[in-house]
């Protein structure tokens, strides 16, 4: 199959000035960005197979000698193209804060505990059919410098590479009904609401396991359609 | 199964922000594993290795020690290690691809082969380089640049180093050093002598 990347559907994306949110201030470009045609450097891109991902880097919860404290959750879902198809066998990256909101990154100081038994980073390869699962523990939210009294909501980072390397895509998944969304500027750069929707993971209640772990629904959709659609194989 | 929903739109991208490092560039300091390095060498490849390295500066030329960059780039007979590219060998350990965080002061380095020709689509061919993604907190979506070599003479001839103005062309043009298999290339995302990005 051949894919193309129509340039339209970054529309979907924040643009690189979003002021509210001040780091993108001195480092967005001033210059617009220069239109090209697609090359086959644009539309290829790494492939990996299960060399890049080890047996159990999908449970955040198994990689200390302890449990870590939290919630234990699990987020599940498809890495889609355009059209809807599963993208098979595409690594998905994930890192996060721990229960308490704060990252094992040495440069993060929020005055919230470590957890000895939580780093907060896993991976895993998406299967034929695109799918995709994490058992991990949800992420408190956490202050930052920002503006007066600014709180990321909880979110987990993730890095997804697809058909080629315009599909590349580094996001943030967060969890539905967050009472921190109308202020945070990071979740608001992104324009269009229906957008900005699709970073908000959906609870589901079907795939919760009882007596273990509540379940959250997560849905990539990266950039990629059939260039010839009316293809029947 | 939800196999057949047609999405209203891809996801937006988010900043990759400052605490990707433990996740995506350990480097040893994290317990953590890395799933790739700076280097795209492996035993087998042939080519002219170079080194590719420089710093990455805001708008007030302050340096960008938090940064992440992805290179992505055929071998050195102008092929991707990628099954869409028909001309690939299958066999060649060779993967064209490598990821690198910034240091405190805004370093940044590749190992590689120099790339060889790539056609673009009409057949013409496009002097050897490097697609270049950047992320970094502070960008909401990373950024597309191509770094291409001084010392080629198809540089020229590219058709999409034609698309940028001339005098901003060595913004995307890593200098060789004198006597030397080493490349500088400063990215500035703002301000005097700003990188060029591309729109793709």
């Amino acid at each position: 199959m051949t894919f193309i990347y129509p340039t339209g559907s970054n529309k979907a994306h924040p643009l690189p000035l979003s002021p509210a949110y001040k780091s993108s201030i001195k480092r967005a470009p001033n210059q617009p960005l220069i239109p090209m045609r697609h090359t086959l450097s644009e539309l290829t891109g790494p492939v990996y197979g299960h060399e890049t991902v080890r047996e159990g880097d999908n449970d955040l919860t198994t990689q200390h000698k302890g449990e870590p404290l939290g919630e234990r959750i699990i987020v599940h879902g498809h890495v889609r193209d355009e059209d809807g198809r599963g993208v098979a066998n595409t690594l998905v990256e994930i890192w996060q804060a721990n229960a308490c909101g704060r990252y094992v990154h040495v440069r993060d100081q929020h005055p919230a505990p470590l957890d000895p038994n939580f780093t907060g980073a896993g991976r895993t390869l998406s299967d034929a059919s695109g799918y995709y699962r994490f058992v991990s523990i949800k992420p408190g939210a956490y202050p930052w410098g920002n503006h007066h009294n600014a709180w990321r909501p909880a979110h987990i980072h993730l890095s997804v590479f697809g058909h080629s390397f315009v599909s590349r895509l580094v996001t943030q998944m967060y969890f539905p009904g967050d009472p921190l969304f109308p202020f945070d500027p990071i979740f608001n750069s992104v324009p269009d609401e229906k957008a900005r929707m699709r970073m908000v993971s959906s609870f589901d209640l079907e795939n919760t396991k009882p007596e273990w772990a509540l379940c959250y629904r997560f849905d990539i959709v990266l950039r990629g359609k059939n260039a010839t659609p009316m293809e029947n194989h | 199964m939800q196999d057949s929903v047609k999405p209203d739109g891809i996801t937006p991208s988010q900043t990759v922000g400052p605490f990707f490092k433990y996740g995506l560039t350990p480097t040893g300091d994290y317990a953590w594993n890395d799933a790739f390095t700076n280097s795209t060498l492996t035993p087998d490849v042939s080519g002219d290795r170079v080194r590719i390295e420089g710093r990455v500066l805001d708008g007030d030329g302050a340096v960008v020690p938090d940064a992440m960059l992805e290179i992505w780039q055929a071998d050195a007979q102008g092929r991707y290690a990628d099954p869409q590219d028909k001309r690939a060998l299958p066999n060649a350990s060779f993967r064209g691809f490598a990821r690198c965080g910034t240091d405190k002061d805004g370093n940044y380095s590749f190992d590689t082969i120099k790339p060889g020709v790539v056609p673009d689509p009409d057949g013409k061919p496009q002097a050897p380089h490097l697609v270049l993604a950047v992320f970094a907190r502070g960008m909401l979506r990373h950024l597309y640049t191509r770094i291409y070599f001084s010392d080629e003479a198809g540089n020229g001839a590219d058709p999409v180093l034609s698309l940028v103005p001339a005098d901003r062309r060595a913004t995307l043009t890593a200098v060789r050093e004198a006597g030397k298999a080493v490349y500088k290339l400063d990215l500035r995302l703002q301000g005097d002598n700003e990188t060029v990005f591309f729109d793709v």
